[in-house]
């Protein structure tokens, strides 16, 4: 018989006994599996499933150590050099306790708010957190990503202001573009790239999405940028990199109508891309085209306070087509790292990190640059990414920093001539980017 | 002064509340490189308002928080649609190892070859417990993948030159984000009807599809826990009209080894890793939806790909790819999670995991029928819809119920979902609970039905033993605060 249901051995993770199931089956009243299956085709029933069979938990780590040890990371000796939208950062033991706790991880959306209060006031800290760091007025509990913040921003710009064109700055990154292009590209919507140092701008854009550090590491001029699409009808839309957060002027003392950023840096790992968080900011006067979920204060029968999911018109449980976004499941437990982070690193260590990350990279952009062939291809202020552009092509040298066990920056060609983006956080030692400066000086124009 | 007891003595106050200036968490390292200048102090900001707390404050604060949530590892959960089953502690271990969790997401493929031989395994997998082929693990939850399906449903028509196909044909029953993410992709929404049954009603798809018909959505099994027992046939009528059928898998695990989709002429799925794959749902996200289809539709899939060549796995970009609809590679460690899931369970495992949820449901609702109404009066799947609608006859909502589930440390079933089914509450025990635990809930439900009428006020004011009682969530939406601020 091809129904199993009585002779599959009881495994750790499935309680039920044969006798048991025997039980619920005599109270179902069926004698098997079979007969609760009956609306499913029988000649597609129980197909073959080509799958090994199940492993021991013992058996599974060393399958796992296999994988894991035929990847370069740190604990393999190498050093890294990349950035590019994924950071390395240090990240404190707090972060990694508190997601110990099952009764975070494992719990659902906050649905039932007097069963979540936990998550609810941890959402609400994240949300407290993102405003304080871009000095916005309000936030949303986060998107998916970066990227997707990004492009929900503009999307959402187009909404408040009823047009259809989506300014893009070029001197954004192209995930940040392509991920816009793939959400927009059958909503009517069209999106044109602005010069970095545009004074005009056509009168009929919904925004200006700016990146600040942008793609190239650079912080951007949001102050007149964000004026001149003011000047008109456009609004700002303002990716920042919360790192810098720690140093640089917020894009809340600018004027910027809504900032999204990748959460990564602030504590998450870099885990070959995701999960990470996007963070989300708006002024208030647009908060209900916000898309995402949002955590509100209020009070129970008995007056005490408490948090739950507020503004829910907007969502797709609710409004379905009408909504503002698709999102549902997003990334509460991101967000909880980020919030564990920013409360352990606190006012003083988001400083000290920023200035950290500033000194280090400004000092093996100085190094680079005293090298034969090298040159840093810096226009303005960068904060902790710059341009490289090197003596040949940079994949030859990137290959032959891999022979060092050094991973180095990104290869840029594409957008800036022989250009490698550099980035370095404090991560990296004196002695990691001295080994770096030095490898790329012998490398020069031989590779 | 008299010192106020908060809820069970929990000390609720916000960070920013706690915070005392010069206090910390954490020290950085001294900086090691020579002084570097300055940018021009217009540039700089001079603080971040952040909280100053100890790092014991930090520890104790989130803790205590922690426990005032219920969860799968503390409580019983039967969130119908969710699948809150166990989330193996193993799972989170191995996805945390240094040579997974430290890489980057732009490494040379070449230093990256378990990771990116992880993503290609698990694609393999999942297309053959779902019968269609072609995976991209890019999606970041069930409503991503949805989308993903989308775009790939207009590239193929686009592609066909066949652009005029604008509709998609959602039934009433579905969830929210198919009609959402529809709209995303500028499909118009038509709803086709359920039969008083719970299945889509034949003649009414058949009236329906035709030459605008771009994609049917259709859930599978239905978010009533039914398996749609006219499948073979609404997946012809939608192909004869030369439209694309696409199944929201959210319910997988009924299906696990039981049927194939790809066998049922499901063009497209997502399957939701955050549910049928035991990766933990983290009080909402992160999740992942990759997303499966037939050969055919593959060159049309998201980026990247994992493909193995003769020089080794590389991520690849498919030919008519729709492109990047999010920043990386999907949620990487969510997906080592459910790939150590499925070698876990392994093929006969997974049988019997979707064997042993399907039991479990029918269990219950065996055991409640007499008590509680059934949004459909015949064998469910993996979860079975109630509805409470004698209980609000006699003056006690399907809300009342969820809440005073709680009372008994149970969290409640899906609320109001799906929306043709009067005061639903949706129940979805897994394979993961002992009949212990299912025979303890149905006794719960027995014994709310006759508090029902002996002691109606404990369900119209539950929960009571929770950190806060029911909140006032209209006053909530119409004065949000969302936010610390040093007023409030
Ligand atoms: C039937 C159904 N479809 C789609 C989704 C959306 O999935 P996600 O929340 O991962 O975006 C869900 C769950 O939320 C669901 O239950």
């Amino acid at each position: 018989m091809a129904s199993s249901a009585h002779t599959s051995p009881n495994h750790p993770y499935i309680p039920s006994t044969d006798s048991e199931r025997a039980e619920m089956l005599g109270a179902i009243g069926v004698d098997s599996l079979d007969a609760l299956l009956e609306d499913i085709p029988a000649q597609h029933r129980h197909p073959k499933l080509n799958l090994a069979a199940g492993l021991s938990e013992q058996e599974l780590s060393t399958v796992f150590g296999s994988i894991a040890a035929e990847n370069a990371s740190p604990s393999s000796g190498y050093i890294s050099f990349l950035g590019a939208g994924s950071y390395s950062h240090y990240i404190p033991s707090t972060v990694r306790s508190i997601l110990q706790r099952g009764e975070f991880v494992t719990a659902y959306t906050p649905y039932q708010p007097e069963a979540a209060q936990g998550t609810l006031q941890v959402g609400f800290e994240f949300q407290t957190i993102v405003c304080q760091l871009t000095e916005m007025e309000v936030a949303n509990a986060g998107m998916y990503d970066g990227p997707t913040a990004f492009a929900e921003a503009c999307l959402m710009a187009a909404r408040v202001t009823k047009r259809t064109k989506i300014g893009v700055l070029s001197s954004t990154d192209k995930r940040l573009s392509d991920t816009l292009l793939a959400y927009s590209k059958y909503q009517g919507i069209e999106i044109v790239e602005v010069a970095a140092d545009a004074t005009d701008i056509p009168d009929d854009l919904a925004c200006i999405g700016i990146q600040s550090p942008n793609f190239f590491g650079e912080i951007e001029d949001v102050q007149r940028l964000t004026k001149l699409a003011h000047d008109n009808g456009a609004l700002s839309v303002v990716h920042v990199n919360p790192t810098a957060l720690g140093m640089f002027k917020a894009p809340g003392e600018f004027d910027v109508d809504i900032v999204t950023a990748e959460g990564q840096p602030l504590g998450v790992p870099m885990a070959f891309g995701g999960p990470y968080v996007g963070l989300f900011a708006c002024k208030k006067a647009h908060i209900r085209q916000m898309p995402g979920r949002i955590i509100g204060r209020t009070t129970d029968t008995k007056g005490r306070t408490g948090y739950a999911l507020t503004l829910q018109t907007r969502e797709q449980h609710i409004r379905r087509e009408r909504a503002t976004s698709n999102i549902c499941t997003s990334t509460q437990l991101i967000g909880l790292m980020v919030t564990v982070y920013a409360a352990t690193l606190g006012k003083q260590g988001m400083k000290d990190l920023a200035s950290l990350c500033y000194q280090k990279a400004h000092y093996a952009a100085a190094e680079i640059n005293k090298l034969d062939g090298y040159s840093v291809k810096s226009s303005g202020t960068f904060f902790h990414e710059f341009v490289v552009t090197c003596p040949s092509a940079p994949p030859k040298i990137n290959e032959a920093l891999l022979k060092k066990k050094i991973i180095g920056g990104l290869d840029i060609s594409d957008r800036s001539e022989s250009g490698m983006l550099v980035c370095v956080t404090e991560t990296s030692s004196k002695a990691d980017i001295d080994r770096f400066v030095k490898a790329l000086s012998e490398i020069g124009v031989s590779a | 002064m008299t010192i106020s007891i908060n809820a069970g003595g929990v000390d609720r106050r916000l960070l920013m509340d706690r915070s005392v200036t010069g206090r910390k968490a954490f020290t950085l390292p001294a900086s090691d490189v020579p002084t570097q200048n300055l940018p021009d102090s217009s540039l700089l900001r001079d603080d971040v308002e952040l909280p100053e707390v100890s790092q014991l404050e930090v520890i104790r604060y989130f803790s205590v928080l922690s426990q005032l949530n219920f969860s799968i590892d503390t409580n019983f959960y039967p969130l119908g649609s969710c699948t809150m089953k166990y989330n193996p502690k193993i799972n989170d271990e191995l996805s945390n190892l240094p040579g997974l969790a430290n890489i980057h997401p732009l490494q040379p493929d070449v230093t990256v070859q378990g990771a990116i031989r992880l993503l290609k395994n698990l694609q393999d997998d999942l297309g053959e417990i779902t019968g269609l082929s072609g995976v991209s693990l890019a999606p970041l939850a069930g409503a991503q993948g949805e989308y993903a399906g989308l775009l790939i449903a207009r590239a193929y028509h686009d592609a066909r030159s066949d652009s005029a196909r604008t509709v998609a044909i959602v039934p009433d029953s579905a969830h929210g984000t198919n009609p959402a993410s529809a709209a995303m992709a500028g499909l118009e929404v038509v709803t086709v009807r359920s039969d008083d049954q719970g299945n889509v009603d034949v003649e009414n798809l058949r009236e329906l599809a035709n030459s605008n018909t771009a994609v049917f959505m259709l859930t599978i099994p239905s978010t009533l826990g039914l398996f749609e027992p006219n499948i073979l046939e609404i997946t012809k009528i939608v192909h004869d009209a030369g439209g694309l059928v696409y199944a929201d898998g959210a319910n997988l695990n009924a299906l696990l080894g039981v049927v194939k989709l790809g066998d049922l002429g499901v063009d497209i799925c997502h399957s939701n890793l955050h549910k049928t794959f035991s990766t933990p749902h983290g009080g909402g996200g992160p999740g992942s939806g990759p997303v499966m289809v037939t050969n055919e539709l593959a060159k049309f899939l998201p980026k990247p790909v994992a493909v193995k060549t003769d020089v080794g796995y590389v991520l690849a970009t498919p030919e008519m790819s729709v492109g990047s609809i999010n920043g990386f590679h999907g949620s990487f460690s969510i997906a080592a999670r459910a790939y150590a899931y499925i070698k876990a369970l392994g093929q006969e495992g997974l049988r019997s995991v979707s064997e042993n949820a399907i039991i479990s449901a029918n269990y219950i609702q065996a055991k409640l029928r007499d008590k509680y109404d059934l949004a459909a009066d015949r064998y469910c799947m993996h979860e079975t819809v109630l509805s409470a609608a004698r209980q609000k006859k006699r003056g006690v909502a399907g809300l009342d119920i969820a809440k005073r589930l709680l009372d008994f440390g149970i969290h409640a079933p899906t609320m109001y979902f799906p929306m043709i089914v009067d005061e639903a509450l949706m129940v979805e025990p897994t394979e993961s609970e002992s009949k212990e635990t299912l025979d303890h809930f149905i006794a719960v439900m027995r014994q709310i039905d006759d508090e029902v009428d002996s002691a109606p006020e404990l369900l119209h004011d539950a929960p009571h033993d929770l950190p806060v009682t029911r909140l006032d969530e209209a006053t909530a939406a119409r004065k949000p605060v969302l936010r610390w601020s040093a007023e409030v």
